[in-house]
């Protein structure tokens, strides 16, 4: 059994649905029609053709193309040894899917890490959140229109945007003093202590945070 | 593994289950002494905590000591690799593939390099030479992974001999890749179409050497751990996942084949000199923590096999595929030819001309299957590259694993998933 006549299986039973199986490098891909019938199709492959094993689901942003969105099931067979690729195309507008978690357990963190680079939905998803990215980041990653610099974005409340508790206290280390006598907490003179410490928060005030939370430019602002 | 097995083992869960009714008093929730079954507990596990190897946060709730919910959060270490990919050209991103697993770097160089070539259509043109030294860098690089998977694994429940054991043969291994590579863990050994340096001269033989020092080192690890009754009582039976579970969540690797799928790429798929070896698979018959010990164990000793048979067989040669628009050609006919200076121009400045289409190719990387989808609308940069790392999905069984083990058993179960947070945040 090749993986061409698993394809051509495939299109027996979804007949327009599924288009001509393409061959590049020895590898076999079939584009669905339509989207709405994943669930269906996967689990036609799963059930009958013996395509037991999700590989990986990826997508990709085929920007300024419409439908803007292609969503890619890389689909093995342990009895066979056959893979199969399956793609489908998603407009911006609808950009959903019918989820395929009920046909293969592992589509769930795919389609998670799917929904927050690419910003597709996948319906009836048991736990659709954001999966890399932290919860509330306004944007899509994996965009093509999302800039490889990051965007800005507000998320109140994050880490690194004030001093660690206890910086400039007589048993912390001062970030970039001129020499070690200067940084060692140990041979610091409390009473001037203050004055060198403040002088040195005021000055990270331009310091950016080094994270990659793309805080945008402009100093972080201490909080109230 | 015969005596381990003779002994019955109590199952800890049910044990604790039992004892938490037994305290709740009436067998029905509704009646009264509702204060008795308390509240359930959250617990933050992570993202700093020793046994989650890296920045791994799991969610815990908890019903006295056993776990009803567990929910992994992840992507501390989201670096964006897939996003950086599309922005530079095919060779500029090796270096980014070390930092996916970066315990075996040199694997992951490979599969990269593979899959790259696959695209090109000259996967098959590899110079001999350089498939045999490609194979000895992937087995080496398991050898070293499963080394310190090994050694974290015992650490973490109880066991610190072994760790600092295997540290003593991993340092050896980063001894010979630095005399490889030129850098002990971020390698970048590989070239599309090639490596970047043949063997040093006296490699072959320190390699040897090591070969024959490493399985007296893992015969003694095994020793230090394989009927010890704390080790067994702590991974035997612990973390059980069903072979048909395994193949339902995607599993690749050790963990898979601790399941007692028989699957393992360099024999489903073969590729490089793979189908010219002899090694055996090992796979295990529970699938319970113990299991996936075993598997790192023999799967060691097979690779100490296949590096053998690598370094008996190497033959001469190039190890880089004589086409200027691919590798990089010698930098001494760069400067007096001119056909040369061109390919060297385009191949620095645009990269590697691969046509349009999309391929995806797997590596049977220590941790399971480490693939590249790799989408080309044609030149030197890739449209899409999508890394389906195996931690990724390995880890995506632990809400459904986890649920009625004791906390203790989350560090079981994590150290024998051996996973790494590069390669699942990518």
């Amino acid at each position: 059994m090749t993986a061409l006549e698993l394809a051509k299986q495939l299109k027996t039973q979804f007949g327009e649905q599924i288009s001509e199986p393409a061959e590049f490098r020895g590898e076999t891909t079939v584009e669905a029609a339509d989207g709405e019938r994943m669930t269906e199709i996967c689990g036609f492959a799963k059930e009958k053709l013996g395509f037991d094993y999700l590989v990986d689901i990826s997508s990709v942003d085929e920007y300024g193309e419409d439908p803007r969105f292609t969503v890619i099931y890389h689909l093995y067979g342990y009895s066979h040894r056959c893979y199969l690729r399956l793609k489908t195309r998603v407009s911006e507008e609808k950009g959903e899917l019918p989820t395929v978690t009920g046909v293969w357990r592992t589509a769930n963190w795919h389609e998670r890490e799917i929904y927050d680079m690419m910003g597709l939905r996948f319906r009836g998803h048991p736990d659709l959140r954001r999966i890399l990215m932290w919860e509330g980041y306004p944007y899509f990653p994996l965009r093509k229109d999302f800039p490889l610099a990051g965007k800005p974005s507000d998320v109140p409340e994050i880490a690194f945007s004030e001093a660690a508790p206890m910086a400039g206290g007589p048993f912390v280390t001062i970030a970039g003093g001129a020499d070690a006598v200067s940084r060692e907490p140990r041979v610091r003179i409390p009473e001037t202590d203050a004055l060198e410490t403040n002088a040195r928060l005021e000055r990270r005030k331009d310091i950016r945070p080094a994270h990659g939370a793309g805080h945008g430019p402009g100093p972080i602002e201490p909080k109230k | 593994m015969a005596e381990t097995q003779e002994y019955s083992f109590k199952d800890s869960t049910a044990l604790a289950a039992e004892g938490t009714r037994s305290l709740a008093g009436p067998a029905s929730p509704d009646e009264d002494l509702p204060d008795l079954q308390g509240e359930k507990m959250h617990l933050n596990m992570g993202p700093s905590h020793p046994a989650t190897h890296g920045v791994l946060r799991i969610v815990l709730e908890l019903d006295g000591e056993i776990i009803s919910r567990a929910m992994p959060e992840i992507g501390y270490l989201h670096r964006g690799d897939e996003k950086i990919a599309e922005n530079m050209t095919y060779t500029q991103f090796i270096p980014y593939t070390d930092r996916l697993d970066y315990l075996s770097p040199l694997a992951n160089n490979v599969a990269y390099a593979l899959a790259v070539e696959k695209l090109l259509g000259i996967d098959k043109q590899l110079p001999p030479r350089c498939q045999f030294i490609r194979v000895i860098c992937a087995e080496l690089a398991r050898i070293s992974s499963h080394l310190l998977g090994l050694g974290s694994f015992a650490m973490d429940v109880g066991a610190l001999t072994v760790f600092l054991h295997t540290f003593t043969e991993r340092e050896k291994l980063h001894n010979l890749f630095e005399a490889l590579t030129g850098a002990r863990f971020t390698t970048s050994y590989t070239r599309i179409g090639g490596l970047s340096r043949d063997l040093p001269p006296g490699w072959v033989e320190q390699c040897r050497k090591f070969l024959h020092e490493v399985v007296v080192n893992i015969d003694e690890s095994e020793t230090l751990l394989s009927r010890n009754r704390i080790f067994v009582d702590r991974t035997q039976g612990i973390g059980v996942i069903s072979k048909a579970d395994a193949i339902d969540f995607g599993l690749s690797g050790p963990v898979l084949r601790g399941s007692g799928v028989d699957h393992d790429l360099r024999k489903a798929q073969p590729y490089l000199v793979y189908d010219q070896l002899e090694f055996d698979v090992p796979v295990g018959t529970e699938g319970d923590c113990y299991d996936r010990y075993l598997v790192r164990i023999e799967e060691m000793r097979q690779s100490v096999r296949m590096v053998h048979q690598c370094l008996d067989k190497l033959p001469g040669g190039p190890v880089n595929v004589p086409d200027g628009k691919v590798v990089l050609p010698p930098k001494e006919r760069v400067l007096t030819r001119m056909e040369e200076l061109i390919h060297h121009f385009i191949n620095v400045t645009q990269g590697v001309n691969a046509p349009p289409g999309e391929i995806y190719f797997a590596h049977e990387n220590p941790k399971g299957e480490l693939g590249f989808y790799l989408h080309s609308k044609g030149g030197g940069t890739p449209h899409r590259l999508k890394i389906r790392s195996p931690s990724f999905v390995n880890l995506s069984i632990l809400p459904t694993l986890l649920p009625g083990l004791m906390v203790s058993d989350i560090v079981s179960v994590l150290g024998s998933f051996d996973f790494v947070m590069g390669e699942c945040d990518r």
